[in-house]
């Protein structure tokens, strides 16, 4: 039973707030994405769970244990960072067995141990080899190896794939997953990759300004974002803003039923969900340009007052630069104050 | 098409600046080389009349000549063991650690490269021969110590802002005491370059010649000491040639241990590149 609780955690740097009052429960097997822009506080947050940041105030706890000032090297937790750090100057087979080694183990045990988890990520037979003789896949694999050999309660990962190609980065997050839950080790994940959150977590934190946005299941927090900046950053979104006067939204002829008070709103809707039909005279927009991608198309659309929209629809020919059109919102929601005032799906 | 892209151009400006520099550094080597094993060169002669010993005999028959050999090896020991011993720690706390002053100070180890070493070193001795020290060995070692400063506190500076912050974090991570992710992460890392230095230090001290001649003449006898009086007193060539020629042994061991432990970047490394 491994679980993280990080409450009212604060971190301030001499004039900014990277992480404010942060709270907290990861659970025991889970694996928690943590997503957001650069300086969202993302890599700090972990880097004060990990050791390496002391909170300003606030309380890290692992398992019960307050572990908020404790040293990294004391902690039970094994952090991969974003470059490998791999030590050069040891081989593979060392940069694994340097750990156990300090934990005084004897060495038929260190072997298995290590010949064992260099089994579990791919790498069996690579213990001889130099670092540097290993490409960024392997090297982050061995990152990998060396802190899931120690065994740790909580495994951290921050922005492990980023200096990766696009196609390593997927078969490796498939992997990772894969390990974490054969081995079922409580993880933090960094990164600012909604397509790798989405894939990989239990559930995704949202962070901006060193806070929480949002924190949910994939799904939800793509599906009914919180907050228009959730909207916005999780896949592609169209926000719109506009006015809601007597039930409906209008944004220069743009017209969505919107069941709320009177007031300011930001409309957001995913292209997917914004159906478009050829118009009968003016419209209410007009085609802008049509990209066709092969298995869909990527109409961009134009409103009267020159604010662009983007709707996913299945055929290309079906459409041409500056048809007039109606737009049908399948499923939106409308925000206020930074919250949600109405959703229809 | 092909053919022309993998053609290697001929860089003749290359060649013209490599054979000038050749020119300049082997030929007087060559020329000290040659003299110190002639027994007789006359002029107008390119070529020696008579190769032989003959000088090497006379020369290393000699008590001063291995007295300040001893010497020589004794202070560059001592002078680079001391050198590491206070710049090291130095180093990496200008690596690593934020003080006041600290840019002030460290930029202080240039003053000394940045006037004339002679007159520094007349200011220095006064202030030593009021101390009793001047033709003692510590007199020396001191003096020489101050030439070090510069190389053994800059260059394994670089080297240790160089290592990976990272490395060190993962290795706290998986369980080592500040104390021995330095022994064994940040050390290793910067040792090429550390190492790098520290033969310049010792190469540097055994070819020093004002500090050791103006703190520890006459008692001490440097050999390159040895080698400026050999030079000053007896119009004799080959003496100095033999001595020039045994200086070399040193750089030449250094270089060959360079060529083991140290990469070919380590030095670069250390002047930021």
């Amino acid at each position: 039973m491994s679980v993280l609780e990080i409450r009212n955690v604060t971190k301030s740097f001499s004039t900014t707030t990277a992480v404010d009052s942060f709270n907290l429960t990861v659970g025991d097997g889970e694996l928690v994405c943590l997503l957001g822009p650069s300086g969202s506080g993302k890599s700090t947050l972990l880097r004060m769970i990990g050791g390496f940041e002391t909170p300003t105030s606030g309380l890290i706890s692992i398992d019960g244990e307050d572990v908020t000032r404790v040293p990294p090297e004391k902690r039970p937790t094994g952090m991969v960072f974003q470059s490998h750090a791999l030590w050069t100057h040891m081989n593979v087979f060392k940069n694994l067995a340097f750990g156990l080694k300090l934990r005084r183990l004897p060495e038929a045990e260190i072997r298995r141990k290590v010949e064992a988890v260099l089994e579990l990520v791919g790498l069996g037979g690579y213990g001889h080899r130099a670092t540097n003789q290993l490409s960024g896949g392997q090297q982050q694999r061995v990152a990998l190896a060396r802190s899931l050999v120690l065994e740790p309660k909580i495994l951290l990962l921050d922005e492990p794939f980023a200096s990766l190609d696009q196609h390593l980065r997927e078969r490796l997050r498939e992997e990772v997953r894969d390990i974490q839950q054969r081995l079922k080790i409580t993880t933090l994940f960094v990164t600012h990759g909604q397509d790798e959150a989405l894939a990989l977590a239990d559930r995704i934190v949202v962070m901006r300004d060193g806070r929480t946005e949002q924190a949910a299941r994939p799904d939800v927090v793509y599906r009914e974002p919180a907050t228009p900046f959730v909207a916005g950053f999780i896949g592609t979104m169209n926000l719109v803003e506009g006015a809601v006067a007597n039930g409906t939204f209008k944004h220069s002829g743009f017209t969505v039923p919107v069941p709320a008070g009177d007031g300011p709103a930001t409309l957001a809707v995913r292209p997917e969900a914004l159906e478009i039909a050829s118009a009968d005279g003016a419209g209410m927009a007009r085609i802008h340009r049509v990209t066709d991608y092969g298995t869909h198309a990527i109409v961009d659309i134009e409103l009267p007052d020159g604010t662009r929209l983007k709707s996913m629809t299945g055929e290309a020919r079906d459409w041409s630069h500056g048809q007039p059109i109606d737009l049908k919102p399948r499923a939106f929601a409308a925000y206020r104050d930074n919250a949600a005032i109405h959703r229809s799906n | 098409m092909a053919r022309m892209l993998t053609e290697r151009r001929i860089d003749w400006t290359g060649i013209f600046f490599a054979a000038v520099l050749t020119l300049v550094i082997v030929f007087p080597l060559i020329v000290v080389g040659t003299w110190a094993f002639t027994n007789v060169w006359r002029y107008p002669s390119v070529i020696p009349q008579e190769f032989g010993l003959k000088f090497w005999n006379q020369t290393l028959a000699r008590a001063d000549v291995w007295s300040s050999i001893t010497m020589s090896l004794s202070l560059a020991t001592m002078v680079t063991f001391l050198s590491a011993l206070i710049c090291l720690p130095a180093a990496y706390a200008f690596a690593r650690l934020d003080f006041p002053g600290r840019n002030i100070l460290f930029f202080s180890f240039l003053a000394g490269h940045a006037f004339p070493k002679f007159g520094l070193l007349v200011a220095i001795a006064g202030i030593f021969l009021s101390l009793n020290l001047i033709g003692t060995f510590w007199g020396v070692v001191l003096i020489q110590l101050v030439g070090t400063l510069l190389f053994m506190i800059w260059i394994p500076v670089a080297a240790f802002q160089s290592v990976d912050r990272r490395m060190e974090e993962a290795a706290r991570d998986v369980g080592a005491s500040p104390l021995r992710v330095f022994w064994s992460i940040t050390l290793p890392q910067a040792g090429p370059t550390i190492a790098a230095a520290i033969l310049l230090s010792f190469v540097g001290t055994f070819y020093e010649t004002e500090g050791a001649w103006l703190i520890g003449a006459p008692q001490i006898r440097t050999l390159p000491v040895l080698m400026i009086s050999f030079i000053n007193n007896q119009p004799v060539i080959q003496y100095g040639a033999v001595l020039s020629v045994l200086l070399w042994i040193p750089s030449f061991i250094a270089l060959l241990f360079a060529r083991r432990v140290i990469s070919s970047g380590s030095f670069a490394r250390g002047f930021g590149a």
